[in-house]
């Protein structure tokens, strides 16, 4: 419970209507190509850009996926781009994840570079033995003879009002296998050049993508050029600076975690955000340096909390800096239970409400 | 004595008691095959099976961890990897002996893998052929997408046989049930991609019979995908060639997939770990020894004056030396150094599995450092 007394705001987690697929395109600056330079776009828009930039400069990359050519996917993210480059890089595949990926395997064998959607998170488990025992494993078990460059994009997290298995966070699931790399963009200037650094990745790349988050808007530089190193695969980055706690944070609880901080910035209290951006590897420097000047940790994210990358992060922490922790690592998420129906999403989701409860027990423990 | 349910008509060009019998379709397949090319049919079915008996042997010894033979699965295995280009792709199951002795695979580099060395010790680049895959049906759908690469890269259609490349896929009867197959045979139709399935029907899936994974023969799972099928006799190295023959030439004009059933009989277990006396009967096997894929291929040549005891005692000789050597070379498999288990887990650097990587290096500096000197009876430490 808190021990201040202020009344704190309402969460306010979800972002519009209630179904995330009749969304509709009206992503904003249509045309807007990588030679334009500095842009306000939404992260789909983003995504969309980075994506075009990847078809437009390596003949090898294709995307692959259900809806996502004539429809421009169901989230409007690869919206234009069959259109643009044709329906042999922009390839609407038959209705079968496993299939999806598998094939995309093969197509990596041969060259080329697949970026696979899967619609909506809870469908990714029909793919899940390709990509935990195949994609994630040939290149250890080939002795790297074999690299496999396939990215699979993931809408994933809740917020949105939707049906069933439309809403979930596994990514753990995937973070707990060798070989892939798990990111998770929080900004639309990161979802730019992420997306881009992870079809340039010669590694497997699961790429989540908050779907809570796909029409906030952002700066994004167009103007770099294609997939130039900015180290966001592997690095967190600490997006607010403060004295009192560190929030990690990543993907859609990034902005959580900012309205958390700039609350209780009006209490008189001082929050780090760390947005993490990369599950594996996971940048426990970043977070360990931040927590050295902070004393006190609070992990959240939309994914349940049990075994998930908030324990591995308390553990690492513990490791790394025990004797400058003045409160144990404390975690916000997702409960034991399935993801509830969307009228009790609210209640589920890390709220800056529950932050703020989390930062309030660390402080006075 | 009974005969093996061998199902509906299957093409077949020699007799199990050898005799060539005419077929309209294939026979110009085979036309150009000579006295020397069937010969060395032969001498691979007999070098794939003396591989097979070898490794047995060095599995009961405890030089191999495992071993899945595929004896009694030559006819089918050779007379499909005869019939490929050497562009073509192979994408195998993990009981391709056969395959990969007539692709150069060194043998010796199977064995690795079922030594517990390494997942496979030979370059799928080099050799084209991929690993083996455990998973039952999962490369499937590699040789699938592999398969539409090509199509992609123009290999298909173009004229030139030196150019125009097919990719086969070697499954079994049980992986016909696995959904990645149902799913590869949807992508590779829709796509029309260059890959020929292979099935071999060995009539077991471990103690399961084809019985259990199907109400109709398994060459009809094709039909509905809109995939030609053919079943074939899998005991028939010539009717095998001939069969894959036609499918790899219709992959690499650009006629899209096929689907072959090849019927056969896994003589031995299904692995060294594994007792078929549970669940089938002796008179079962006999039934199918009496269709042996080497011994109809001996009689045949044999009755036509084209194999001689010298040519016989050369081939025993040759299967001599390549047990012997097996046997020295696997045994001269060391264990890589501990620290490889770190390598190649990612392409590029990957800070988790690099701090993990010093840990272990440091604790087993530290483990080596705390030992007692003196010899392996103090072995507590490794």
């Amino acid at each position: 419970m808190s021990l201040m007394t202020v009344t704190r705001t309402q969460q306010t987690t979800a972002t519009g209507g209630t179904a995330a697929a009749a969304t509709a395109t009206g992503n904003g600056a249509a045309g807007v190509g990588p030679e334009a330079g500095a842009a306000t776009l939404t992260m789909a828009k983003a995504i969309n850009l980075g994506l075009r930039a990847a078809l437009a400069a390596d003949p090898r990359v294709l995307l692959m996926g259900e809806d996502i050519g004539t429809l421009g996917g169901v989230f409007r993210v690869t919206d234009g781009l069959q259109q643009e480059f044709g329906a042999d890089r922009v390839v609407d595949t038959p209705l079968a994840e496993s299939g999806i990926v598998g094939t995309a395997i093969g197509l990596a064998m041969r060259g080329y570079r697949p970026v696979c959607e899967i619609q909506f998170d809870g469908f990714v488990f029909p793919a899940f033995d390709q990509i935990t025992t195949q994609l994630a494993k040939m290149h250890h078990r080939t002795r790297g003879a074999i690299s496999l460059p396939v990215v699979i994009r993931i809408p994933y997290g809740g917020g949105i009002g939707a049906v069933e298995h439309h809403s979930e966070s596994p990514e753990v699931l995937f973070a707990h296998t060798a070989g892939l790399r798990i990111v998770t963009p929080a900004s639309p200037a990161d979802a730019f050049t992420m997306i881009q650094e992870a079809i340039a990745s010669p590694d497997p790349v699961i790429f989540f993508e908050p779907k809570s988050r796909y029409w906030e808007k952002g700066e994004v530089d167009l103007g770099r050029p294609y997939a130039t190193p900015t180290g966001a695969l592997d690095r967190a980055r600490v997006v607010r600076r403060g004295t009192d706690a560190t929030i990690v944070a990543y993907g859609p609880t990034v902005h959580t975690a900012l309205r958390a901080a700039d609350a209780a910035a009006e209490e008189g209290r001082s929050l780090e955000v760390v947005d993490l951006r990369a599950i594996s590897p996971l940048d426990t420097d970043t977070v360990a340096d931040s927590v050295r000047r902070t004393g006190r940790c609070v992990v959240v994210h939309e994914a349940p909390v049990a075994f998930g990358t908030g324990g591995e992060i308390a553990a690492r922490i513990t490791e790394a800096c025990f004797y400058h922790l003045q409160a144990p690592v404390l975690r916000v998420g997702g409960y034991a239970t399935p993801y509830p129906v969307a009228r009790l999403e609210h209640e589920y989701l890390p709220s800056v409400d529950r932050v703020l409860d989390a930062v309030d027990r660390a402080v006075g423990f | 004595m009974t005969e093996p349910d061998i199902g509906p008509e299957l093409v077949q060009l020699l007799t199990p008691d050898g005799r060539r019998v005419a077929h309209p379709r294939y026979d110009e397949r085979v036309a150009h095959l000579d006295a020397a090319a069937l010969r060395a049919m032969h001498r691979d079915m007999v070098l794939a099976r003396r591989f097979d008996t070898e490794a047995t042997a060095l599995q009961r010894q405890g030089e191999l961890a495992l071993f899945a033979p595929a004896l009694g699965q030559e006819g089918a295995q050779i007379g499909s990897a005869r019939a490929l280009a050497p562009q073509d792709m192979v994408f195998p199951s993990y009981r391709e002996h056969g395959v990969l002795q007539v692709r150069g695979v060194d043998p010796v580099d199977v064995l690795s893998l079922f030594r517990g060395i390494d997942y496979g010790g030979w370059d799928p680049t080099a050799t084209g052929v991929h690993l083996y895959t455990l998973v039952i049906g999962s490369q499937t759908l590699h040789a699938t997408g592999y398969a539409m690469g090509v199509a992609r890269d123009g290999l298909v259609g173009t004229g030139d046989p030196e150019r125009d490349t097919a990719v086969i896929v070697y499954f079994g009867d049980g992986a016909t049930s696995q959904g990645d197959t149902n799913e590869s045979l949807v992508f590779a139709a829709v796509n029309q991609a260059p890959v020929v399935f292979f099935c071999q029907n060995n009539q077991w899936a471990i103690s399961e019979p084809t019985a259990r994974q199907s109400r109709v023969p398994l060459a009809d799972r094709g039909k509905g995908f809109g995939i030609p099928t053919v079943r074939v006799d899998g005991n028939d190295v010539l009717a095998c060639y001939a069969v894959a023959a036609e499918a790899l030439e219709r992959a690499r004009t650009g006629g899209g997939p096929t689907f072959v059933e090849a019927v056969t009989y896994r003589m031995g277990a299904h692995t060294t770990s594994d007792d078929p006396s549970r669940y089938r009967t002796a008179e079962e096997e006999e039934s199918w020894r009496r269709r042996d894929p080497i011994d109809r291929l001996r009689a045949h040549l044999t009755a036509a004056g084209e194999l001689s005891d010298d040519d016989l005692a050369a081939l025993e000789a040759e299967g001599d030396a390549l047990g012997e050597r097996l046997r020295r070379e696997v045994r001269a498999m060391t264990a890589p150094a501990p620290e490889s288990m770190f390598e190649h887990v990612y392409a590029t650097a990957h800070a988790g599995v690099a701090r993990e990587r010093r840990e272990y290096l440091a604790e087993a500096a530290a483990r080596t450092a705390a030992a007692p000197v003196a010899g392996p009876s103090q072995g507590s430490t490794r």
